[in-house]
């Protein structure tokens, strides 16, 4: 329901006495918490990101000055070890981003249609097994995986039954993409690849691909949110009408065909909700780091947010640690703007148009 | 039953088949989890897939239970957890229906910045929370922990889209009979608002006793670790020697069964009211 519109306001009628008095102090605590814990932090973050505060004492107090842009610089541009930890972290976080994003929505959307069908048996089983890794927590999760993928666990028995010697999953910092060209015996890039780079890390270290342990995080996260999404495909395959696809199957269309051409088109606002959820969240590889690996092998899991964490936690360099924040910050609203774009609905062009009205018609004119 | 051709009955076959195997590859990790906790270091480092453990022991629990701090962490979750769910039910719900009926000046701003601050990633947050918690002086507090995780924006919003579709009518009597604002919402409102209240409940109970990060940048102090916390330090190998598997998994398997009650005692809700859990 909108806001209503009408023209009165707190004060103006009897009954309607202290009714402004009532919504601020109804509102007062969430904007008290909120106001204190999150929008003063993010300013203070700001004012220490481009001050020089070492972790001891106020960042506010006297002692600690502004110095411009030299974390973000330090971070960005000047090629030292913060950069290059920057790049590989950025490197490692893109690759991830790359195929769970995709692996995550598809797996999603193939249960959803599998479990939404109406002459289903165990319908609800399957719904809750599906759905429960998504009840626990990235910690237990995390504990979990790093016993099924140590290099005599439960996956790599499973990989021997089909004549696979796996991998020491957690420990294993080569990229799959270098694994996948060496097969072929290209174990080492061209020279144009390798002399160039950016942010500390050569085209070729770019195009690694993300690392064995990386992959093993990445299945993690298919695991455990393909669930979540699967319930919300579930929901808006629930609210799609059925006399659509009905009127399909009468013109002969294939369930096939009616998945592409009907079902999929007509969820573009689920998918949508998916893509954001699923990129924002890709973004903020933490709990499972910090938990897991802590950046090894290698600092091929090594991430933004970790780095921020490490950075201003560990080494106390603050400054950077809050740069990188703000930096990733940037990055999550960037690709969500991006998406929206891509996503955004389109004018249905002449061609298409031209295309549902009846052949015959359309021959005529 | 109806007759099913030939055709029909392979893909019958293969689509439950495939929802099998799915299945077993969903539930199979959680059943070695348990088995594994069950068993003795050296059984768990060679025989990871089997279920049944070749010794029963209860080893990992007992260390668990008699020689380590777990015990305390799992009380600092539960603290936390209380508080927390406790306060959102509460803020979120008075908030939420202020801003779908109460009339006042400055409802849109309160309501656009409430949104704004939707889209901040919470990772981006953990040095700048540090900063205020430590500036407040409620660094390693309990108040520190709970505090800035009492309200949240999306409970808000689920409160006030739930408050937006039942009707004003009720209301309108209860204040022609002389009942105040808070008493309306205290002992009219809130009572039909039983199932945006059990999300919320969910929601939060979910949200702060798998919450990691926060208590990373709030506390230090080992005597206020969560279950969280604690259980990372373990998988981490900072408290313990070689890997001790059985324990870790033991702690892990503990700390999920609180959300796994919860997750069965509201399945149904869960499964069935996603539109009002994850908003756009």
């Amino acid at each position: 329901m909108a806001v209503k519109a009408a023209p009165r306001r707190g004060g103006a009628s009897g009954l309607r006495r202290g009714e402004a008095a009532a919504g601020w102090l109804f509102t007062a605590p969430v904007i008290a918490i909120l106001g204190v814990f999150l929008l003063i932090p993010v300013l203070m973050a700001l004012w220490v990101s481009v001050s020089d505060w070492a972790g001891r004492g106020s960042p506010l107090s006297g002692s600690v000055s502004f110095v411009g842009a030299d974390n973000f610089a330090a971070v960005l541009g000047d090629g030292g070890l913060a950069t290059k930890d920057f790049g590989t972290a950025l490197r490692n976080n893109t690759w991830y981003v790359l195929l769970v994003v995709p692996l995550q929505t598809a797996l999603a959307l193939f249960l959803a249609v599998l479990v939404n069908r109406a002459m289903l048996r165990g319908r609800g089983f399957f719904r809750t097994a599906y759905y429960f890794p998504s009840v626990t927590s990235t910690v237990a999760i995390t504990v979990l995986w790093t016993f099924l993928f140590t290099a005599s666990g439960a996956v790599n028995d499973v990989l021997s039954w089909f004549g696979i010697n796996g991998p020491n999953w957690f420990n294993d910092p080569r990229g799959i993409l270098h694994l996948a060209l060496g097969t072929i015996g290209v174990d080492t890039g061209p020279a144009s690849l390798t002399e160039g780079g950016a942010l500390g890390v050569s085209w070729w270290e770019w195009l690694a691909g993300p690392s064995v342990a990386m992959s093993a995080y990445i299945l993690m996260a298919v695991f455990t949110t393909s669930g979540t999404f699967m319930l919300i495909f579930l929901a808006g395959l629930q609210n799609l009408g059925a006399d659509v696809d009905e009127a399909a199957m009468m013109d002969g269309a294939n369930g096939w065909q009616r998945f592409w051409r009907i079902t999929l088109p007509q969820l573009r606002p689920t998918l949508f909700t998916v893509l954001t959820l699923g990129l924002i969240g890709c973004w903020q590889v933490f709990d499972q780091i910090y938990t897991g690996t802590r950046g090894a092998p290698s600092k091929t899991t090594l991430t933004p947010a970790y780095l921020s964490y490490q950075t201003a936690f560990q080494n106390q360099e603050w400054g950077q640690g809050a740069a990188i924040a703000f930096i990733l910050f940037v990055i999550i609203v960037v690709f969500t703007l991006l998406q929206r774009w891509v996503l955004r609905d389109r004018p249905v062009s002449k061609r298409r148009i031209r295309a549902y009205e009846s052949p015959s018609k359309g021959a005529s004119s | 039953m109806r007759r099913l051709s030939a055709k029909q009955l392979t893909w019958q076959i293969v689509l439950y088949a495939l929802l099998i195997v799915l299945a077993v590859i969903y539930i199979y990790p959680f059943l070695i989890q348990v088995a594994t906790s069950f068993k003795t270091d050296e059984d768990a480092a060679t025989s990871g897939i089997t279920l049944i453990p070749e010794v029963w022991t209860f080893a990992a629990y007992e260390r668990l239970f008699r020689n380590s701090d777990f015990p305390s962490w799992f009380v600092n979750s539960a603290i936390v957890t209380i508080f927390v769910t406790l306060g959102r039910v509460f803020f979120n719900s008075l908030a939420g229906y202020a801003l779908a009926r109460l009339r006042f000046r400055g409802r849109g701003v309160v309501f656009a910045a409430l949104i704004a601050v939707m889209s901040v990633p919470t990772v981006v947050l953990l040095i700048p929370k540090f900063l205020v918690i430590n500036q407040l002086g409620i660094f390693n507090s309990y108040a520190g922990m709970i505090l800035p995780l009492l309200v949240d924006a999306a409970g808000v919003f689920i409160m006030k889209n739930f408050f937006e579709s039942i009707p004003e009518s009720v209301e309108e009597q209860a204040r022609i009979d002389g009942a105040g604002t808070f008493r309306i919402f205290w002992s009219v409102v809130l009572p039909m608002a039983t199932p945006a209240l059990v999300t919320i409940i969910i929601l939060s109970f979910q949200g702060s006793w798998n919450e990691l990060s926060h208590f990373i940048v709030s506390t230090n102090d080992p005597a206020l670790t969560t279950l969280t916390k604690g259980v990372a330090s373990l998988a981490s190998g900072q408290l313990s020697q070689g890997t001790q598997y059985p324990l870790k998994l033991a702690a892990a398997l503990i700390m999920t069964i609180p959300v796994a009650v919860m997750f069965f005692v509201f399945q149904r809700r869960i499964m069935n009211s996603t539109e009002g859990a994850v908003k756009e």
